[in-house]
């Protein structure tokens, strides 16, 4: 069994979700290559080389390969296919995005955000925004498979010594060209593999009341995120939305300002190790997920919360 | 131009599913069903080009059981000209679900499909990208906003990152998120009206094709429940919680 991951990267460097899909890879054994596609992705293609347990990384350079475009990065995948009993991507937007698109190609069902392995094509998967999980048998030769990342623990990005293969890319098929990007920047940690998280909802109001909620972030070195109504009406951005339909969370800490916990925003952190509620509603669902809940008025107790912690921390 | 959008009958969102007691899967038996949120987006889309003069006709396409007659016909009411039902009471996993829809837009050729980005009962994420692959076409996935123009449409993208923008060459398929609009409300003179608009019905076997599932599902389980905790009086309760008993910070 030989299987190939998809690298998450930004041409410089490998995102950690590539570590926990080489993590996925080593549950379900064999050898493990990581294609590193991108442009002017030497970088990142050493970097790839670096993690624990790879044996080879496909180094495809090609400016049709940069901007996630995934006519041309599935095009790729399905030229090395044959060589592999599995091909993973982590279920990052990137590796949803491309990762079907192959799977098709290659007639195969994809199984998505597979959350534990019971064997070689035997799959655990979350449905219906987790309130069920799914067991399910591939029979397709290749199994082309999505990664949930918190459902598997990062490998080690250091104490590998992969050899780096450069590998060739498929002409452009100039279906699509990527026209721009905005980027939201930020000084935190990235939200789905941040250590903590503080999310706020609908309560805070507003997009500017979101600055009371950044002395708390900082304190606790956290990731900012949001749910849906909070990003619908405008007050964050969209890449801030957690829940079933937006990015998933498990981090040791999340903490929800003004969320009433609805089934689609629970399914993205309620495997999240501690969680914390602060709500003016005592029947509101999201204290029935939390470990600590706080009823009362967030304008009131995220500042007092600031001050403790920073009281707290003069003590140590 | 035409616009082909596909219709999911799923599960209600309001509905708490529950496991089925033998694991064979969740009950839908009594249960509300509605059109996939994502796909009333996708047909709000389709309604919204054909407002502005950038459409001439749209079709939409369900598979699946009989039932999905209802969805459909709530799509003529939001604005569909024609409805094609692909009918079986076969499992249908997104592979097939792809090829269906692919025999469906080699016929009617149209130079647009919109679909939901993501069906709520399954949580695949992968029908539109199959479809795109199998035609050959140029996808674009989990868009915020589309604009159209005579040979290409510009697509804006919900991306981990913020929002890239692509330019994809027609025909193509586009999958919706939930910020490209607010679909509407159905009136229920338009529902009076749909019933008069054209519908027909299809079989994968007239359509040539295999839809024989490639996972079968050996058990659904409720995953482990969290327990609820305690509720704290103040932030300095909390702090010391979380500090001497959670041990977080
Ligand atoms: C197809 C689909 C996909 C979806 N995907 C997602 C998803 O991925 N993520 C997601 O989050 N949602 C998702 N949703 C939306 C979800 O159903 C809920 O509508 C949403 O999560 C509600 O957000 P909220 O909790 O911020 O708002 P609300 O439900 O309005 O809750 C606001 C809460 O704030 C509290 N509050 C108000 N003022 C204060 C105050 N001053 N102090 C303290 N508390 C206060 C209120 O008591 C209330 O509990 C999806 C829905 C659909 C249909
Ligand atoms: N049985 C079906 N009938 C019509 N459209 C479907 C069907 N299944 C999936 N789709 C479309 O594909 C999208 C993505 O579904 P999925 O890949 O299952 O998450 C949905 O939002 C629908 O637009």
């Amino acid at each position: 069994m030989t299987i190939l991951v998809l690298a998450e990267h930004d041409n410089k460097s490998v995102r950690k979700a590539t570590l926990n899909t080489v993590a996925a890879a080593q549950k379900i054994g064999g050898g493990i290559h990581v294609l590193v596609a991108g442009h002017d992705c030497a970088a990142a293609a050493k970097a790839a080389a670096q993690i624990a347990g790879v044996a080879k990384v496909l180094h495809a350079d090609a400016p049709q390969l940069d901007d996630e475009i995934a006519e041309n990065v599935a095009a790729l995948i399905v030229s090395l296919a044959k060589g592999y009993t599995h091909i993973l991507a982590p279920a990052t937007s990137n590796g949803k995005n491309v990762l079907p698109r192959a799977a098709a190609l290659l007639d195969c069902q994809q199984i998505s955000d597979i959350v534990s392995i019971e064997g070689p094509d035997t799959f655990v998967r979350p449905i219906y925004a987790g309130n069920a999980l799914a067991t399910v048998k591939s029979s397709d030769p290749i199994r082309v498979i999505t990664v949930r990342t918190t459902g598997f623990d990062a490998v080690a990005a250091a104490g590998g010594s992969a050899a780096v293969e450069t590998i060739a890319a498929p002409a452009d098929s100039g279906l699509s060209k990527f026209v721009g990007r905005e980027v939201a920047r930020s000084e935190r940690p990235e939200l789905t593999s941040a250590r903590a998280v503080v999310s706020g909802g609908r309560g805070m109001g507003s997009g500017e009341n979101f600055k009371i909620l950044e002395p708390l972030a900082d304190r606790l070195k956290a990731a900012m995120g949001a749910s849906r109504a909070a990003v619908d009406a405008g007050f964050v951005p969209n890449d801030w939305q957690v829940g079933q339909t937006g990015k998933i969370v498990a981090p040791e800490l999340y903490v929800a300002v003004g969320i009433s916990g609805a089934i689609q925003h629970l399914a993205g952190m309620k495997d999240s190790r501690v969680i914390v509620a602060i709500n003016k509603d005592e029947e509101a669902p999201i204290f029935q997920v939390a470990d600590y809940g706080i009823v009362g008025d967030l304008f009131q107790i995220v500042p007092t919360l600031v001050e403790e912690l920073k009281e707290q921390e003069l003590k140590k | 131009m035409k616009v082909l959008v596909a219709v999911k009958r799923v599960v209600d969102f309001n509905v708490k599913v529950r496991v089925k007691a033998d694991g064979s899967g969740v009950e839908t038996a009594n249960v509300k069903m509605s059109m996939n949120p994502f796909d009333e987006i996708a047909l709000e889309e389709a309604v919204r080009l054909k407002e502005a003069g950038a459409a001439s006709e749209i079709v939409a396409v369900s598979c699946g059981v009989a039932a999905c007659q209802e969805t459909l016909r709530t799509a003529l009411a939001i604005g569909a000209d024609r409805a094609i039902l692909v009918q079986t009471d076969a499992e249908l996993q997104p592979l097939a679900v792809a090829k269906l829809l692919k025999s469906i837009a080699l016929k009617e050729a149209p130079r647009l499909v919109i679909m939901g980005k993501q069906a709520i009962d399954d949580d695949s994420n992968q029908t539109g990208q199959m479809l795109a692959a199998l035609l050959g076409w140029s996808q674009a996935t989990f868009a915020s906003k589309v604009k159209m123009d005579k040979d290409s449409a510009e697509v804006t993208r919900e991306v981990d990152g913020g929002l890239d923008t692509i330019s994809v060459r027609l025909p193509a398929v586009v999958t919706t998120d939930l910020r490209l609009n607010e679909p509407r409300y159905v009136t229920l003179p338009n529902i009076m009206k749909a019933k008069k608009k054209p519908f027909e019905t299809l079989t994968p076997e007239a359509l040539g094709v295999d839809v024989k599932p490639r996972l079968a599902t050996l058990k659904v389980v409720e995953p482990a429940k969290r327990k609820a905790g305690i509720k704290v009086a103040d932030a300095r309760a909390l702090v010391d919680k979380l500090r001497n008993e959670a041990k977080v910070i």
